[in-house]
């Protein structure tokens, strides 16, 4: 039987699993609209492209399955480029799939035409331009295989709208060939030996954990790992969870915003294992002074990252899953059992550390620090609930003070820093797992950059709990106005924000407001109790700072405390 | 350091946009490229002279095997390879060079390939050195214009990389 190709993209979504997409309908598109008009695919409308591809990020990131988003041609396929660019740093699973004008017109700057497939090329993993009906079945089985495996990304399908009207016979092709695309997921045996001896002969030995291990669900392995080694463990900003962020072992997060511990680890430790990250600048800070006096072991699916910003001693390249469960068979046959009287004098270093400096902030009775309020979050919902946050200082308190135990309960734009992903993303998340909390970590500046979306989580009734660090301020790039500009205020004021209580109210959803450090619990346990979408708006200490605070292109031994 | 970079690309659509993409986007430098179809239609080969340190090329080979398309990518500074440029010079001719020009071609195995009342073109191929000193050569005589392929290269010995 012949299917027309908006039927066989609706087909082969199903053999992919995909149960629910996020889009937006336009011309082009048209043909696939009317086939999703009786589909069983579900189909959440949002209110700007961009929100598409944030909450199939969101969804992608809770559920580490591939997400999807449909848009039409031109301006509907350049408002995913955000969303792609997003997911493309942090390697988030995707499939984007955008209509675009008939393949005749093409090139002729037809109405609503974008050469998207060029546009989009430097930030997805891969794309296609679906040119013959009879290639659809097969480039989507690539784009899902390409996006899921080895260092997952997003991929866009470009669909021209001849395409999608013209027929073929409909056949799913049981496996992928593609030449060019074998990523390595065992690591080599020899260097997990020689990473295995590393890691025994260190007398100071940090793990660096990044988004990898959480991508490649090996927080478990991870977890284990490092207690049976006894290795203090520092994440990243992506890595957020992958490792109980209550176990004696963690360190916190390290970087431009990391715990005076984390840092001061990293910077005195003789062997830095790094698994799953990538050595980004944030991370590193002066690149020279990183880790200056050790040895780094890298495992990473992607051998790009591998020594790309760090000499790196040991590289492994495979997924952190094989890799780690090998080692762990490996340890099986090694006597462990000195290994806590062995480390005893590192760890009596970094509690040293730990016992001068502790994240924390000064409390006050009559304005609400934001601090206070991201931990009265984490108090409240006893931390089972998924974090989504914007960009800024909503994120890195959020970061700070969020303690996470568990993985995929932390979305955040690490790599491009987009603010307005948060409240989409909390979407995504929230359709995945319509029966838990999900809570967006948002700034007054971040909330403003995809506000519309209250309409839909009030149209499906998503309740989404949006958590306004309201300070009137573009907050970060003001602290840095503060430090590094002379406090010269240029433009980062946000004086002019709407009321965030009437605008959940406009929307239909329901706005609740705390001035004072004593209503913040009530705020969040009437906006916890409510069966729908809520946006708590917070009127934070306005000029409140992120510390601790490593100065750009300095050592992150070097940080202001306070 | 120069490094000699040849790529086996599937002959698709686009192909040659991410390779080029690749490079500038990353502030990779190409100093020349060229690429044509192999014996397989399905598959191109693309020859990349770039520059940079060891870190830099490894990056480089280690961010073109990451694209899709690309099969295979070989350092040709790894090993021995022979290098070939081709150029046509059109040249300025007149009573008073014509012998100098004939005997340039002859000299570095040239050909004239076109002859007008006032141009000769020629054309030379050879590896890098022999061009440049051709063109150092020439160049009093009063180049008009050139055009060059840039340059192909693979390993030297029986193996097949293609």
């Amino acid at each position: 039987m012949k299917l027309t190709g908006a039927e066989i993209l609706i087909e082969c979504l199903k053999r992919e699993g995909v149960e629910t997409i996020f889009g937006y309908p336009g011309g082009v598109v048209l043909n696939v609209y009317d086939v999703l008009y009786n589909s069983d695919l579900k189909h959440v409308l949002v209110r700007h492209e961009q929100a598409a591809v944030h909450a199939a990020d969101g969804y992608a990131r809770a559920t580490g399955r591939v997400g999807v988003a449909l848009v039409t041609s031109g301006p509907g396929a350049t408002n995913t480029v955000t969303g792609l660019a997003t997911a493309y740093m942090d390697s988030v699973p995707m499939v984007v799939i955008s209509g675009q004008v008939p393949t005749g017109l093409i090139g002729n700057d037809a109405f609503q035409e974008a050469d998207i497939v060029g546009i989009t090329r430097p930030c997805t993993k891969h794309n296609f331009l679906v040119k013959d009906v009879k290639d659809l079945a097969r480039i989507m089985r690539e784009a899902f295989y390409l996006a899921a495996t080895g260092r997952p990304g997003p991929v866009l399908v470009d669909l021209p709208k001849d395409v999608v009207v013209s027929s073929t016979k409909f056949e799913y092709p049981e496996t992928v060939s593609l030449v060019g695309y074998n990523p390595t997921i065992e690591g080599h045996t020899g260097q997990i030996k020689k990473a295995l001896k590393a890691i025994l002969a260190a007398k100071k030995p940090v793990i660096y954990a990044g988004g990898g291990v959480v991508l490649s669900d090996a927080s478990e392995e991870m977890t284990t790992f490092a207690r049976k080694l006894k290795l203090p463990v520092t994440m990243t900003l992506m890595g957020l969870g992958c490792f109980p962020g209550s176990d004696d072992l963690s360190l916190g997060m390290l970087g431009m915003h990391g715990t005076y511990r984390a840092n001061l680890a990293v910077t005195e430790c003789d062997l830095l294992i790094a698994l799953g990250a990538r050595f980004d600048d944030r991370v590193t800070g002066k690149v020279d002074e990183f880790a200056p006096r050790a040895k780094v072991i890298h495992v990473d699916i992607d051998p790009t990252s591998i020594s790309k910003n760090v000499k790196v001693d040991i590289p492994i390249v495979g997924d952190l899953k094989a890799v780690l469960t090998r080692a762990l068979d490996m340890l099986k046959e090694e006597d462990l059992s000195s290994r806590e009287k062995d480390l005893a004098p590192w760890e009596a270093e970094i509690n040293e550390w730990k016992a001068r400096h502790m994240l924390g902030y000064e409390q006050s009775d009559e304005v609400i620090k934001p601090q206070y309020v991201v931990e009265k979050l984490r108090e409240i919902t006893g931390g089972d609930c998924i974090i989504s946050t914007e960009v800024g200082q909503n994120q890195m308190w959020a970061a700070q003070f969020f303690e996470l135990d568990k993985p995929r309960c932390w979305l955040t734009s690490g790599g491009l820093g987009t603010m307005g992903y948060g409240f989409p993303a909390a979407i995504g998340a929230q359709v995945a797992f319509p029966d838990k909390t999900i809570i967006d970590i948002a700034g007054d500046g971040s909330i403003q950059m995809n506000s519309q979306e209250l309409a839909t989580v009030v149209q499906y009734n998503l309740p989404v709990k949006i958590a306004i660090l309201n300070n009137r301020f573009l907050g970060m790039v003001r602290q840095w106005q503060e430090l590094f500009y002379g406090k010269r205020y240029s433009h980062t004021v946000m004086d002019n924000a709407p009321d965030f209580v009437k605008l959940a109210e406009a929307y239909g959803a329901l706005g609740l407001r705390a001035e004072k450090p004593a209503e913040v619990a009530e705020v969040i346990k009437k906006a916890l109790a409510h069966d729908g979408p809520v946006v708590m708006d917070f009127i934070v200490d306005r000029e409140e700072g992120v510390y601790p605070m490593v100065p750009a292109g300095a050592a992150i031994s070097k940080m202001l405390l306070a | 350091m120069r490094h000699t970079i040849t790529i086996t690309v599937e002959n698709e659509f686009g192909v040659l946009s991410r390779v080029v993409g690749l490079f500038s986007g990353r502030g990779f430098n190409i100093d020349s490229l060229s690429v044509a179809e192999t014996m397989e239609s399905s598959i191109s080969r693309m020859t990349i002279v770039t520059r940079g340190d060891d870190q830099i090329i490894e990056q480089i080979i280690k961010q073109l095997n990451k694209l899709v398309n690309v099969i295979k990518v070989i350092d040709l500074d790894e090993g021995e390879y022979i290098d070939r440029e081709m150029i046509l010079v059109k040249m300025n001719a007149n009573e008073k060079n014509k012998p100098e020009l004939l005997r340039l071609t002859e000299i570095f195995r040239g050909k004239i390939v076109d002859v007008t009342q006032t141009t000769y073109t020629i054309e030379l191929t050879g590896d890098d050195g022999k061009i440049k000193a051709a063109l150092e050569l020439l160049q009093p005589l009063g180049i008009r214009e050139i055009t060059r392929t840039g340059k192909v290269a693979m390993q030297r010995g029986s193996g097949n990389n293609g």
